[in-house]
């Protein structure tokens, strides 16, 4: 038999939502819904309106640019457990990249239009999410910008 | 360098003929060497290092890369980045190179047999890292976990692919590649080695890491084994520097109180943590 576990457990669990008081956590998991993508399906695209983030429970999935006349660039994957999306929270609320699934992927997704009402009248609240997706953005940056590097580039003897 | 297996005089190179050479990447091969002499046995532990010498143009320090159970095929993976490896590159099968080692440190492959072991490398990091990995697999029951994560620059750049697949196929092993730049066309991860680190499968408790890469990548990973909960007590990492006489003698590799070729190349974190702050080192 397979048990699901439910969304109002998985949020509880998920260590980007710990510490929050119960209230909260029931708040947001009252904006939680399930979502699938098939490999190759999109999960956003750039410069749609960002009215979500989300979990991904299972799968991957590539943040990327498309590029005109040639494969689209991969900047990111995202896998099991990361929080993706933070377009949400900045003015104009448009998605920067493209969100593709590169195989089946099971993502929790959050009505940020809700959330964001709420947190913009619960300035606490609002403190308490910031605070967690600043630590996914500085994570994020600094990822970015050791790749940047070219750690692995070609050195002399 | 190993008692047992110590070339007569360490600083007289032994001359060693080629027995293949293999493409690897774009700018890395492979080169197979034995004896000329008497297809004497080249015993080393795993991390390791020779110099090696091509006649008339220089000698540089090369880790072994090949199977500690076949010490009579002496295997090195180096990309061609200068005059000496590119030379080396152009040799051809049955052409004498010298060799003088194996110097320095291991692996604590030994030392790790009870824990669970997590493998973090990057770009050609892996080649000084696989002996220690054929050693673990030959003994694969002494080990708890073992996670093997591993960084490249591209799809394109993904060091013995084949292997990493056979590795990967296996039942008793974890391995996890990632690449900095890819394509859509690329369905595996993309980001920095070190965001595998969160999701190894491994007791950071009870567990050894063998980290081998560019400096900077080293230095991330220990942070994220730190967050993980390993110790620095249990993490070895594998300096470069400019190895030359690969004895402790000439002084080019110094690192503080420290000859990388004699006290390293693999160290305990935990002795030169503090190094590693230091800029100018």
């Amino acid at each position: 038999m397979v048990q699901e576990i439910g969304l109002d457990q998985l949020i509880r669990e998920h260590p980007f939502f710990e510490g929050l008081d119960n209230a909260t956590l029931e708040l947001i998991a009252g904006c939680a819904a399930n979502e699938r993508f098939d490999a190759g399906q999109y999960v956003f695209r750039e410069g749609q309106p960002a009215d979500k983030f989300y979990m991904v429970r299972h799968g991957s999935v590539a943040l990327e640019v498309r590029a005109p006349g040639r494969d689209s660039i991969v900047l990111q994957t995202c896998d099991d457990g990361d929080v993706m999306g933070w377009s949400w929270l900045v003015p104009p609320f448009r998605w920067k990249w493209d969100a593709r699934a590169t195989r089946l992927s099971r993502l929790v997704s959050f009505d940020a239009i809700c959330l964001r009402g709420k947190l913009d009248a619960d300035p606490a609240l609002g403190y308490a999410m910031y605070k967690r997706f600043v630590r996914v953005i500085a994570e994020r940056l600094a990822h970015a910008r050791l790749q940047m590097l070219d750690l692995y580039g070609a050195g002399k003897d | 360098m190993n008692e047992m297996t110590a070339l007569k005089d360490p600083m007289v190179p032994a001359p060693f003929r080629i027995e293949r050479v293999r493409k690897e990447l774009s700018d890395t091969f492979t080169i197979d060497l034995v004896s000329a002499e008497r297809r004497r046995p080249l015993s080393f532990l795993p991390g390791q290092f020779n110099m090696l010498y091509v006649f008339g143009v220089g000698e540089i320090p090369i880790s072994i890369s090949g199977d500690p159970a076949d010490p009579e095929t002496v295997v090195h993976t180096t990309r061609a980045v200068g005059s000496v490896t590119n030379a080396m590159w152009k040799l051809g099968v049955g052409q004498t190179i010298g060799v003088r080692g194996p110097f320095g440190t291991s692996w604590p492959v030994e030392k790790a047999e009870g824990c669970d072991v997590v493998i973090v490398t990057g770009g050609i990091g892996l080649a000084p890292l696989r002996p220690a990995i054929y050693q673990i697999m030959a003994n694969r029951a002494a080990y708890g976990n073992v996670c093997i994560l591993y960084g490249a620059r591209t799809p394109e750049d993904i060091l013995f692919r084949k292997e990493l697949e056979k590795w990967r196929g296996q039942f008793d092993l974890q391995v996890d590649v990632t690449v900095d730049y890819a394509t859509g066309r690329w369905a595996g991860r993309v980001g920095v080695v070190t965001k595998l680190i969160s999701r190894g499968g491994f007791d950071p408790h009870q567990t050894v890491a063998l980290v081998c890469g560019p400096e900077i990548m080293m230095r991330f990973a220990v942070e994220a084994l730190a967050e993980r909960g390993v110790p620095n007590e249990r993490i070895y990492v594998s300096l470069e520097r400019n190895m030359k006489c690969g004895i402790g003698f000439c002084g080019h590799c110094q690192l503080g109180g420290d000859f990388v070729c004699k006290d390293g190349p693999v160290f305990g974190f935990d002795k030169i943590a503090h190094k590693f702050a230091i800029q100018e080192l």
